[in-house]
């Protein structure tokens, strides 16, 4: 048997957030076992090692480091600008998490002043964050909030020496290689162009109608599903997105379309093809899909 | 001489039955009366197409294939979407002009004897390849701004119907003046009634 790896040391560090993420982790049910294996030297809200003033004043040296929510150089914590402190942080660590998609891409936040928030290692595609050299030991989970397992999968890997694929904005690909629309119980809706017009219908894809951005969002919410039972597409609301640099976008819910033809096409599906095929699915007409899954009247 | 494919000799079947069928109509024309234009035996004909339906809708995916190629090429040229419309109307017309039997068999067989269709050609299945180079037509003109954005059907009934109804009169003999001489108003009515405003 190989012998238990010993304890990570992480540190939980929040620049401008909702705390979204730190919820989200709280969510995870394997938290206890994964527990087991890190000790916090400092966490927003569960048992730790330093509090805020504490590690400001350390500034210990770290396994991972973790970051949650948007950067701005000048925002304060503990009375430390996050230049010095961010940057101080990371040089003393082995590998940086980038958790949610305001610390990946500067997110929801980046909208109250787009010049000055950013994300760590890009501001939305450009990588131009403030630990864009040292971006060879950040891992990118993006996600608006990213998924609890998301992280686990992360802290196993690192706990367990694994290397990690990643793709452009440093994702694991064993994670975001997907789209939100593999795996999604509406696939054949989509196929064959029946859409739903209401949110949390059980029949019906939410493309033309919602705005659904699966088709262009990568992720394995269908996969690795939330809360272990459901995810938005299949409870019958449109992803909007959240794990893109893009995110987030403007009037959510509805799919822009120029004259009835949507404006952006599943990724890597040219439009001739996807215009072809559309229009042959939607030349038939597949009474089970046009029915209710469940009829309450029978 | 090589002896033509079964590909080249369905081809030359097809151009053939094209003209019987737009000038006599679907039900007029019947298997016997292809062959017989063609020199073929009946039974020869029908080692081509197994029935008459099928002969029908292998015509109709050729026409859409034709016209399809043909909006693809202007799809596919550096010009503004006001030239893409003239130049869309120019081909229809050519092609009225040069291959009639095609436009009348679009408009005369495929779009009167919708019956005689609906098995083997659902919706726009076997004009998608025109239809769908419309689209794309449609689609890059709003995405650059010089056509309005609105409900595809409508913007399509107003440029396909005008011409399909043009070449229809023209087929009349209604028109005072040879079809082509209409290319330019009717291209700019097209744009006037479709651009942004
Ligand atoms: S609802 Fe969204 S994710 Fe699901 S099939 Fe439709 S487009 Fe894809
Ligand atoms: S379904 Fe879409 S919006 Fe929802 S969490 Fe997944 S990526 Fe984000």
């Amino acid at each position: 048997m190989p012998s238990n790896p010993a304890k990570l040391r992480v540190i939980w560090l929040q620049g401008i957030t909702c705390n979204g993420n730190t919820h989200s982790f709280l969510n995870d049910p394997s938290l206890g076992t994964l527990l087991d294996s890190v000790e916090f030297l400092h966490h927003p809200l569960l048992p730790c090692t330093f509090t805020l003033q504490q590690l400001v004043k350390k500034l210990p040296k770290s396994d991972i480091l973790i970051f949650e929510g948007a950067y701005s150089a000048s925002f304060e914590r503990a009375g430390m600008a996050m230049e010095s402190l961010l940057m101080t942080l990371a040089l003393k660590t082995k590998h940086i998490i980038s958790m949610g998609s305001c610390a990946s891409f500067g997110g929801i936040f980046k909208e109250n002043d787009p010049e000055h928030i950013s994300g760590i290692v890009f501001d939305k595609e450009n990588d131009s964050g403030p630990l864009r050299d040292m971006r060879k030991k950040v891992i990118t989970l993006s996600g608006c909030p990213a998924h609890p397992k998301w992280l686990s999968f992360t802290i196993d890997m690192i706990r367990f020496d694994k290397p990690i694929a990643v793709d452009e904005y440093r994702r694991p690909k064993e994670l975001y290689a997907y789209l939100v629309h593999n795996g999604c119980l509406r696939n054949e809706y989509f196929e064959w162009k029946v859409d739903s017009e209401h949110f949390g219908t059980k029949e019906g894809c939410l493309f033309y109608a919602q705005g659904c951005q699966g088709p262009f969002t990568h992720g394995s919410c269908n996969k690795i599903l939330w809360n272990e039972v459901s995810s938005k597409t299949r409870s019958g609301t449109p992803c909007v997105g959240c794990t893109e640099p893009t995110f987030p976008k403007r009037e959510l819910f509805t799919t822009k379309t120029y004259m009835s033809i949507p404006s952006e096409m599943p990724i890597g599906i040219p439009k001739r093809s996807y215009l072809a095929l559309a229009g042959a699915a939607k030349s038939f007409h597949i009474k089970r899909l046009e029915e209710r899954l469940i009829d309450d009247h029978t | 001489m090589a002896r033509p494919t079964k590909e080249e000799r369905k081809v030359s079947i097809m151009t053939k039955a094209l003209e019987l069928f737009s000038k006599e109509g679907f039900y007029q024309t019947t298997m016997p009366s292809i062959a017989e234009k063609i020199g073929m035996s009946v039974g020869n004909l029908y080692n081509y197409f197994t029935s008459k339906e099928m002969l029908a809708k292998d015509l109709i995916l050729y026409i859409a294939n034709i016209l399809g190629d043909e909006i693809r090429k202007i799809n596919e040229s550096p010009i503004s979407t006001q030239e893409k419309i003239e130049a869309i109307v120019h081909m229809y017309f050519r092609i009225a002009k040069d291959r009639p039997e095609t436009i009348e068999y679009f408009l005369r067989v495929y779009l009167s004897n919708r019956e005689v269709f609906q098995n083997c050609c659902e919706g726009m299945i076997c004009v998608s390849a025109f239809v769908t180079e419309m689209m794309i037509f449609f689609e890059e003109g709003v995405r650059c701004g010089e056509l309005r954005d609105q409900d595809f059907f409508s913007a399509f009934g107003l440029f396909m119907g005008y011409l399909g109804g043009m070449v229809f009169i023209n087929g009349e003999n209604i028109l005072p003046k040879p079809l082509e001489s209409y290319e330019h108003t009717i291209a700019e009515n097209i744009y006037y009634a479709l651009k942004s405003r």
